[in-house]
């Protein structure tokens, strides 16, 4: 018995409503997060995650509303992230209810601000998300940043990435909702959040997001063994065999998905029972 | 009526939350006499030990919690106030349970302890009027990273790094270290037990 594995659905929220259909048997309102979040509670997840899409700059109005609605009826944690940019507006989604807010281009534009919430939030409410992608190495730059010491025992894992490295790969964090490259090294931007405060690095692979065949193990694994906060890991979870090897094969202290949820392809409940039994430590629930 | 103390500590709206989930009356309140006229208190909190205690005391608000004789329900820093003194801020609590609150030192294991872990480990057994009809292994939320030693007044363990006190309870004085607000519908059963107590 010991610290479990959370599973954390997460839902895209714009203008105040759940984007996509999503799919559950019997939701009066498939699009209404406060009802989606009272199901996906009562199904056992242990956390859940939403991310505002909404494109404009003024969604205070409805977000902040929206996080003191869902925190009325929630009776487990959850994080808000989407567009995040300042303290004030982190410190209104907080004092809202929500347990974390997550932050990724702000961050990376201006990483005092990871500094600033935690010092003004403390650390267990700061996520800093990061969206990685695997890109041609084009600058000696690049490849020097990525680096990495390999001796005898090092896991597959790491050798596979020793091997992607010398296909001339690097993992680059990408920002604005995957469409614009950084100059950041994955490893040592996470790294530099950690060292600014954040409490966890919720790490998404583009490369695996939407495809459904297995997460980003080798730098989920690397990340999470470097760093001494908890790592999320997203992008890729389509069945329980995934997520057995994620919390097996890596230190991710979470699996975070989205349409598999809510199109009930791997209703939460099912996805527990299947991890319970391969062995994987997880909250079942008891009453 | 549950009067909820109001200090200069983070999430106490999630416990108001979560007593109207429940259905059951509340009031956050600093008032010395709400406080003691209350049928039960709840001293909620996440923060800062050091400021926090001493927000306590320049408002005398910690004799007023101490000398309570109603059920009280300490969750988080309000049980690690709860204690006799706390490493964070190398600070002197309230002393009411009579252990030290530790921070949480590990190389392998990542520090805060957060997330779901066990009500309780293998060692103490479910006696408290707090915890009954809930399953031994029940699991609860936790976020932090100091923990309550564990004493002749620890009723639960959990095992994180090393065990440590999850429930503490002496006389009319009970506490969590968990969030039982965050902890689904153990947590609610935990509240409801609280708010029964006769």
């Amino acid at each position: 018995m010991g610290l479990k594995k959370r599973i954390i659905p997460c839902l895209d929220i714009k203008d105040g409503r759940t984007v996509k259909g999503i799919n559950f048997v019997g939701l009066r309102d498939a699009g209404d997060p406060v009802e989606l979040a009272k199901q996906y509670a009562a199904q056992g997840a242990d956390e859940l995650c939403f991310l505002d899409i909404t494109a404009t700059v003024e969604k205070r109005d409805t977000l902040v509303p929206l996080v003191r609605e869902i925190a009325a009826v929630l009776n487990i944690p959850f994080t808000v992230g989407g567009g995040i940019n300042d303290v004030t507006l982190a410190k209104e989604i907080i004092k809202a209810g929500a347990d974390k807010v997550a932050i990724n281009s702000a961050a990376v534009k201006r990483p005092e601000l990871i500094s600033e919430l935690a010092a003004e939030l403390g650390s267990q409410c700061v996520v800093v998300a990061v969206d990685t992608k695997r890109v041609q190495n084009d600058s000696d730059n690049g490849r020097n940043i990525n680096k990495i010491e390999i001796n005898d025992k090092a896991k597959p894992s790491l050798l596979r990435l020793r091997s992607a490295q010398a296909d001339g790969l690097t993992n680059k964090v990408f920002v604005a909702g995957g469409r614009i490259e950084t100059n950041l090294e994955t490893i040592a931007w996470c790294e530099e959040c950690e060292r600014r405060g954040a409490g966890e690095i919720l790490l998404t692979s583009m490369d695996h997001d939407g495809v459904k065949n297995g997460f980003a193990l080798e730098i989920t694994d690397l990340i999470s063994r470097k760093l001494n906060i908890p790592i999320i890991a997203s992008g890729g979870g389509g069945t329980a065999a995934h997520f057995e090897e994620l919390f097996k094969d890596t230190h991710a202290s979470a699996g975070l998905a989205a349409s598999i949820f809510h199109f009930g392809e791997l209703p939460v409940p099912e996805l527990k029972r299947q991890l319970v039994e391969a062995g994987v430590e997880i909250r079942i629930l008891s009453t | 009526m549950i009067a909820i103390v109001k200090y200069n500590a983070g999430n106490i709206g999630s416990v108001t939350n979560a007593l109207n989930r429940l259905g059951i009356e509340n009031k956050v309140t600093d008032d010395p006499a709400e406080l003691q006229a209350a049928d039960k208190v709840i001293f909620p909190g996440v923060g800062e030990a050091g400021t926090a205690m001493r927000y306590l005391r320049e408002r005398e608000l910690d004799q007023v919690l101490i000398s309570l004789k109603q059920p009280f329900l300490g969750i988080c820093l309000g049980m690690q106030l709860m204690c006799n003194h706390s490493e964070e801020g190398d600070t002197k609590c309230l002393g009411i349970f009579d252990t030290h609150v530790k921070l949480f030192k590990s190389q392998e294991f990542k520090v805060p302890h957060m997330g779901w872990n066990s009500l309780n480990s293998e060692f103490r057994i479910l006696d408290s009027e707090l915890l009954k009809e809930l399953p031994q292994e029940a699991d609860v939320y936790y976020v932090h990273s100091y923990y309550a030693e564990i004493c002749d007044d620890t009723v639960a363990t959990c095992g994180y790094i090393l065990p440590f006190s999850s429930v503490l309870q002496k006389n009319n004085f009970y506490a969590t270290q968990f969030h039982p607000e965050k902890s689904a519908g153990v947590g609610e059963r935990i509240l409801r037990n609280f708010v029964d107590l006769p």
